[in-house]
């Protein structure tokens, strides 16, 4: 479905990824794991065309699609729920959701898919008129998923969804990762935990300083010398 | 009760009339700021523009007075959109202060251009409306027409920024800037609509002066800074924070001119404007999270 190969970007004179390939099936959920400042969340951010790639080439479904504008990339079926939540404060629960379904695709099926978030998470269809930021962490992430889920996308980026949360919320996160999957969306995820993350996903790139370290499929991973010592500290 | 007279009825209701035209005028303004974080110091002086243009379609073309209103909304809104395109566009990412400097030079260039082209004499479209008594009390038509048409737009403002996708992406931008295209919405097109929108306000704006007050080049120096100060007092950005703003500064003015006199009205409003910045600087109807 996804298909990156020798990505190079960064910002300004300051390069966070060099020559990462990488690829997502149709189905599939992949994890991308590493340190902080690993460059994890820049490679969600040139996958949403937020950031300018230098070279290599990015397909989805086999369209390329390097030069299109970053608001045009919701269209393809990829939609990210950004790393720190990143709703809108003051809008209410259902504004917000609207506003995941503002491409003219989207519009046309907005009841539809309002109840279907609805009918996903029925916390967010009693807190509706509620103002998104004054949610519960754990709340929010999931309006934040609603609202990547309005568009109708076939592949869903999610940065981070388990950071500044709770452990008791992070455990509940990770339980609706596996509804996701279920509903049958193909999910590239970038994450820190790693124990956790590692059993939801089928495989996983191992990310350091910019470059693919290692991939494979999740328990190969979970096994693996580099991710055993680095950073589940056994 | 001397004071309870009839002629502070009549300057409170005044006060209002005013209040709603600040309020209609502060809208346009906080709606720019609010999407695209600049302040159009130049914003009363699209509203001069807008009154020369109906004075040249009205009065020296000969076309209706309603053909000449559509003419001024239009060309201001148009008007608008080309300042964002051509002048604000360019300097998204510069300083504050250069933005603020580039829309004073365009306050300074409309100015220029209306006194070259129709001078400085002031002109009138020729347009008398009678006053309404009730009672005691005389209220002008205008300025009854200017507040009822305010407050229309105000709510058609409302209800666009609460039921359209358009509105709700407005108020959405002004929360979270750089995630929208993620949302699929082009920033670039939010401030366009954003601009037409301020700019037909302000036009608007010019429909309803053109029938109360003379037009000069410099009319744009009456109502621009009040509109500046609403907004900040309301918060700048904060769509209600102004509306309440708008009424509580032109009530000061109108009735403090009463009570003392006329110039004595703005002194009280300007020294009622830096007391609420010591006291509530970020607006008055600002609540801390």
């Amino acid at each position: 479905m996804l298909e990156l190969k020798n990505i190079n970007a960064g910002y300004n004179s300051f390069q966070a990824l060099f020559d990462v390939s990488l690829s997502v099936k149709a189905g599939e959920a992949v994890a991308v794991i590493g340190p902080n400042g690993a460059g994890k969340s820049t490679l969600l951010r040139v996958i949403s065309r937020l950031i300018e790639a230098s070279s290599g080439s990015m397909e989805m479904q086999g369209q390329s699609y390097r030069d299109l504008p970053s608001h045009e990339v919701v269209g393809l079926g990829i939609a990210q729920v950004p790393e720190g939540r990143r709703l809108f404060p003051r809008l209410t629960v259902e504004d917000n959701l609207k506003i995941g379904a503002y491409t003219p695709a989207a519009r046309a099926k907005l009841q539809e898919r309002m109840e279907y978030v609805y009918s996903l998470f029925p916390r967010m269809a009693e807190r509706r008129n509620q103002l998104a930021g004054t949610m519960s962490g754990g709340e929010q992430q999931m309006c934040a998923i609603g609202r990547a889920l309005m568009s109708g996308p076939k592949l869903l980026l999610l940065d981070e969804p388990s950071a500044g949360l709770a452990p008791v919320i992070v455990q509940s996160i990770f339980e609706l990762m596996h509804r996701i999957r279920a509903e049958g969306y193909t999910v590239l995820i970038v994450e820190q935990n790693i124990q956790q993350v590692l059993k939801v996903v089928d495989r996983a790139y191992l990310l350091e300083i910019g470059k693919i370290r290692t991939s494979g499929t999740a328990a190969e991973l979970l096994a693996s010398d580099e991710v055993q010592k680095a950073y589940l500290g056994v | 009760m001397e004071f309870f007279d009839i002629f502070l009825l009549e300057a409170v209701l005044n006060g209002l009339l005013l209040g709603g035209l600040f309020a209609l005028l502060s809208l346009g303004l906080n709606l720019i700021f609010g999407v695209i974080d600049v302040v159009w110091i130049s914003y009363a002086e699209l509203m001069m523009i807008g009154m020369y243009a109906i004075y040249w379609s009205h009065t020296i073309m000969g076309l209706p007075l309603a053909l000449a209103f559509i003419i001024c909304i239009v060309g201001v809104a148009a008007l608008g959109t080309a300042m964002h395109w051509f002048i604000i566009r360019p300097v998204l990412s510069a300083e504050p202060i250069n933005q603020l400097l580039v829309t004073g030079g365009v306050l300074f260039f409309l100015q220029a251009l209306a006194t070259v082209i129709f001078g400085i004499d002031f002109k009138n479209i020729g347009v008398r409306m009678p006053s309404l008594m009730v009672g005691d009390i005389s209220l002008s038509m205008a300025r009854l027409i200017a507040f009822g048409v305010a407050m229309v737009a105000i709510a058609a403002t409302y209800l666009f920024l609460n039921r359209t996708f358009a509105g709700t992406a407005i108020r959405a931008i002004s929360q979270d800037r750089s995630i929208m295209p993620l949302m699929g919405v082009n920033p670039e097109r939010i401030y366009l609509i954003t601009s037409a929108m301020g700019g037909s306000l302000a036009g608007l704006a010019a429909c309803l002066l053109v029938l109360q007050y003379d037009i000069h080049p410099a009319i744009g120096l009456s109502f621009g800074p009040i509109t500046f100060l609403v907004c900040v007092m309301g918060g700048l950005g904060n769509l209600l924070g102004g509306f309440v703003a708008a009424f509580i500064f032109a009530q000061l003015i109108s009735v403090g001119g009463y009570v003392y006199a006329i110039e004595w009205g703005y002194v009280m409003a300007f020294v009622f404007f830096i007391a609420m910045m010591f006291i509530r600087p970020e607006g008055i109807l600002f609540r801390r999270r």
